[in-house]
């Protein structure tokens, strides 16, 4: 049994319903001080709504929490900070374009004369992000620096104006390269040493068991368990969170290379010399029937751009892009639509969810787009549409008729999927599908990305996870610096993309 | 109970919902202190009284609040509206004038009631000028890519420079008996103007239901940049809505010129830009877009004008009118507050809570 004095915060029996949904069942949750407590669990699992309710987003229906000994009832975001409850969200929430320092204090302004007293405004920040051990020029904008530094310019700012005790971190790696997030770990044992709780939630559990202590496990709203990192084996916290064997990945990779793969001369789509200036140079992609191509490379490296390209989101200046023998003349979202290639955007939320419509008006947007104005689906073929997809894609919804926006991040994901599978596409891009979803929607995709290729379409992946590109890729294009690095079969050793994607090669 | 709440909960966000609450307080009040408010008549064989007043009254407001919802819905707006009014109203007179295509002028010529133009062509004329204006908008919105408020307002100011230059700088009196039908006529005991708004909400709701157009427009205005994605055309959508506002606004020209007898370029639809855009946001769209209800800013229009008619009913002078019309925005405006429906909501479900504990 742990000392009750070392505990921090004591989450009890918390539940909370949304219309529909149970969202937390008598969820229970306890951290220590110095201490790193991962929270993980799919989709849905309940992750977001606990941190919610801790934060003061939410109210929960039932249940205490207990902060230093005491009954709290956490008001508001900003009641949670003042107690000593500090977020850092995924999306860094800060101000790019004003300077480092500014962020930092922003709202704290130490004062002179009425005015702002810049030399100790600046002095301060620089004392926090000491603290972080993060050496940066503060009177630079913000958006100067690396996402990884805006996230440390977010955490030193919590830590700043609220002397917090806890410090919960939504997904803070997810767009961080290795040494980035490395870096972050680094910072969060040193708030640890200084007793710092910390509550880390990610999908990588690679990051999980580099950096924390103990593990809480989420599945469906329920408490699976909280277990001592150390003693939990990886293979069973998979198991615990997805409540089922993973089997089906093995089985995955191997259907893949057990298949024949028709080889054919002629190509679904073919790009010779496509590029954009300024944007990618002039590159070559063939694309067959039945096959997924995956495109790897670092972030910036030109995949999304590659993928705007195609689907006619940008202009090309140069080259010619040809599907089934036919030359494409106008470049535009519509014109690929008609053209049969569907676009699933890398940015979920910006480009693809549509949030305050219905799962039902979202999946069948680019069907009705390609239709036109006047060719209405009938509100029952809208509905028969939908739950086709909803049951082929496992969507978890009480209703069709639910708004997109009251659902989780790989749901979302699997509607925007829908959204493009419901035109039949021949060529279906994939720009990040499966980022910030969970193990088991990532498999569900993965699976969904070969059954399409099995039935003739071509796919194009993109992914900044190189395990699976390789996975499920019959061929890979590796990008670098806006340029096409080379182009590998599907069998290729990952030790050789990362050197083409480094530049060694 | 629990059921209970849920249908409560269902019914309060229901968009008509705030809307109709408001109307039924106006005629309540109405009921309790106006003796006889509801109290119709037949006089000449149509029905008189205070609430035919109000329909008539507010027709042209109403039909300005069905394109405008549309353009709000993009996510734009149209401060055009009254100046397009002026335009339309203009273009009718012009077309009437008796002494149009006469070298020899005299006061007898002008004031027949007479024309040598045919109605259907004043009309269609009527018509195609506001729409034109309409699809000016449209281009500088959707073409242009000027910011709608800014390229609306271009045609605020200039709409009204340019009805004058249609009458030649006169206020023109309308002397032609058969053009009068459209804002003082009555088809079984009801004004023509309501017949026409039925019949252009019919259109309009046709149009956006029984078509993509609705969706897409929604689509738009909650998130452009996925709707580019998807295919949808955001400039067609914004030049669609924008040409229909403007043909909307040239019928209530149509309508306001019939009822006052006149155009007036500084005078017809003054001021129906803003209570238009009060009409849409009263019956709960969104300033910033997104899902719209053409009848609830239908019901917004009668809010508007069934207040105006209370007010007069109750003796408060014309010049203090603005005034009591501050108080009902500010009302509403309150209503809709994040503040006020958190309020609400924390209420609904705290008594659903206690009642839980209680079981």
């Amino acid at each position: 049994m742990t000392d009750t004095n070392d505990l921090i915060l004591t989450v009890k029996d918390i539940s909370k319903t949304f219309p529909g949904v149970n969202a937390l069942e008598h969820v229970d949750f306890s951290l220590k001080r110095g201490e790193i407590h991962a929270l993980v669990g799919e989709n849905g699992a309940g992750k977001s709504t606990l941190i919610k309710i801790l934060t003061g987003v939410e109210y929960p229906d039932t249940g205490s929490i207990e902060l230093d000994g005491k009954i709290m009832e956490v008001k508001s975001p900003q009641h949670a900070q003042e107690i000593g409850i500090s977020t850092v969200y995924q999306e860094v929430n800060l101000c790019t374009n004003i300077s480092v320092a500014e962020n930092i204090m922003l709202g704290h302004e130490p004062r002179r004369f009425g005015g702002i007293d810049w030399k100790r405004l600046n002095a301060f920040a620089n004392l926090a992000l000491q603290r972080l051990s993060v050496d940066i020029d503060v009177t630079q904008p913000l958006g100067n620096y690396s996402v990884a530094i805006q996230q440390m310019v977010a955490i030193a700012r919590s830590l700043e104006i609220a002397s917090a005790k806890i410090l919960i971190l939504d997904e803070p790696t997810s767009s961080l390269d290795v040494a980035e997030a490395n870096r972050l770990f680094s910072l969060m044992q040193k708030l640890k040493g200084e007793g710092i709780g910390i509550i880390f939630i990610t999908h990588f559990l690679d990051q999980v068991y580099q950096i924390s202590d103990r593990i809480t496990v989420l599945r469906n709203g329920k408490l699976v368990g909280t277990f001592i990192t150390a003693s939990l084996p990886r293979m069973e916290l998979i198991a615990k969170m997805l409540g089922r064997s993973i089997t089906d990945l093995d089985e995955m990779s191997k259907a893949k290379f057990s298949r024949e793969q028709k080889e054919s001369k002629k190509y679904s789509l073919e790009a010779r010399g496509l590029g954009r200036s300024g944007s990618l140079e002039p590159f070559d992609l063939q694309l067959h029937a039945s096959e997924v191509v995956g495109i790897a490379g670092l972030l910036g490296s030109g995949r999304t751009e590659m993928a705007n390209l195609i689907f006619g989101i940008d202009t090309p200046d140069t080259g010619t892009l040809t599907l089934n023998d036919r030359q494409v003349e106008h470049f535009s979202p519509l014109e690929s639509l008609k053209n049969g290639i569907a676009l699933c955007p890398e940015d979920r939320k910006a480009e693809g969810i549509v949030g305050d419509l219905t799962i039902r008006e979202n999946i069948i947007l680019a069907l009705q787009a390609r239709y036109g104005w006047f060719k209405f689906l009938s509100t029952q073929k809208q509905y028969e549409i939908a739950a086709k997809y909803i049951q082929i894609l496992g969507i978890s919804t009480p209703s069709p008729d639910q708004l997109v926006k009251n659902l989780s991040g790989g749901n979302q994901q699997k509607v925007i999927l829908a959204r493009w599978l419901a035109t039949n596409p021949q060529v279906l891009i994939l720009d990040e599908p499966t980022k910030g979803i969970d193990v088991g929607a990532k498999a569900e995709i993965q699976k969904l990305m070969l059954d399409l290729a099995e039935e003739g379409k071509s796919c194009v992946f993109i992914s900044s996870e190189l395990e699976e590109v390789l996975r499920t890729s019959h061929r890979i294009i590796v990008l670098r610096d806006r340029k096409k690095a080379a182009e590998y079969p599907g069998d290729v050793d990952d030790h050789t993309i990362i050197q083409t994607m480094a530049g060694n090669l | 109970m629990k059921n209970n709440t849920a249908l409560l909960k269902r019914i309060r966000e229901n968009r008509l919902f705030w809307p109709l609450i408001a109307l039924a307080l106006i005629l309540v009040t109405d009921a309790i202190f106006v003796p006889g408010f509801f109290k119709i008549g037949i006089l000449d064989g149509h029905l008189y009284g205070n609430m035919i007043d109000v329909l008539n009254n507010s027709a042209p407001l109403m039909l300005v609040a069905i394109g405008m919802t549309l353009v709000i819905a993009t996510g734009g707006v149209d401060l055009s509206v009254g100046a397009v009014i002026a335009i339309s109203a203009a273009m009718g007179a012009v077309l009437i004038n008796p002494a149009l295509g006469n070298k020899l002028i005299s006061n007898e010529i002008l004031t027949k009631d007479a024309t040598n133009t045919p109605l259907v062509l004043i009309v269609l004329a009527d018509l195609a000028a506001g729409t034109l204006c309409g699809l000016w908008n449209g281009f500088l919105v959707s073409r242009g890519k000027i910011q709608p408020m800014v390229a609306t307002l271009i045609l605020m100011v200039a709409g009204r420079g340019i009805a004058q230059l249609i009458t030649n700088g006169q206020i023109m009196t309308i002397y032609y008996t058969p053009y009068f039908f459209f804002g003082n006529g009555f088809i079984f005991g009801l004004p023509v103007s309501i017949y026409i708004v039925a019949l252009v909400f019919l259109f309009a709701w046709i149009l956006v239901r029984k078509t993509s157009i609705g969706l897409f427009i929604e689509t738009v205005g909650i998130n452009a940049k996925s709707a580019y994605y998807s295919g949808i055309s955001e400039k067609n959508i914004k030049l669609f809505v924008y040409t229909f506002c403007g043909f909307c606004a040239a019928i209530a020209g149509l309508i306001l010129s019939s009822y006052v007898h006149s155009a007036d370029g500084n005078n017809n639809g003054l001021n129906y830009e803003m209570d238009a855009i009060l009409a849409v946001v009263i019956g709960g769209t969104l300033m910033s877009g997104g899902r719209f209800s053409l009848l609830s800013s239908v019901v917004g229009a009668l809010i508007i004008w069934t207040f105006t008619i209370t007010m007069y009913t109750f003796g408060v002078p014309a010049n203090a009118l603005l005034a009591g019309r501050a108080v009902l925005v500010l009302v509403v405006i309150l209503l809709y507050s994040d503040y006020t429906q958190n309020f609400l909501n924390k209420f609904t479900d705290r008594k659903k809570v206690r009642h839980d504990a209680t079981n």
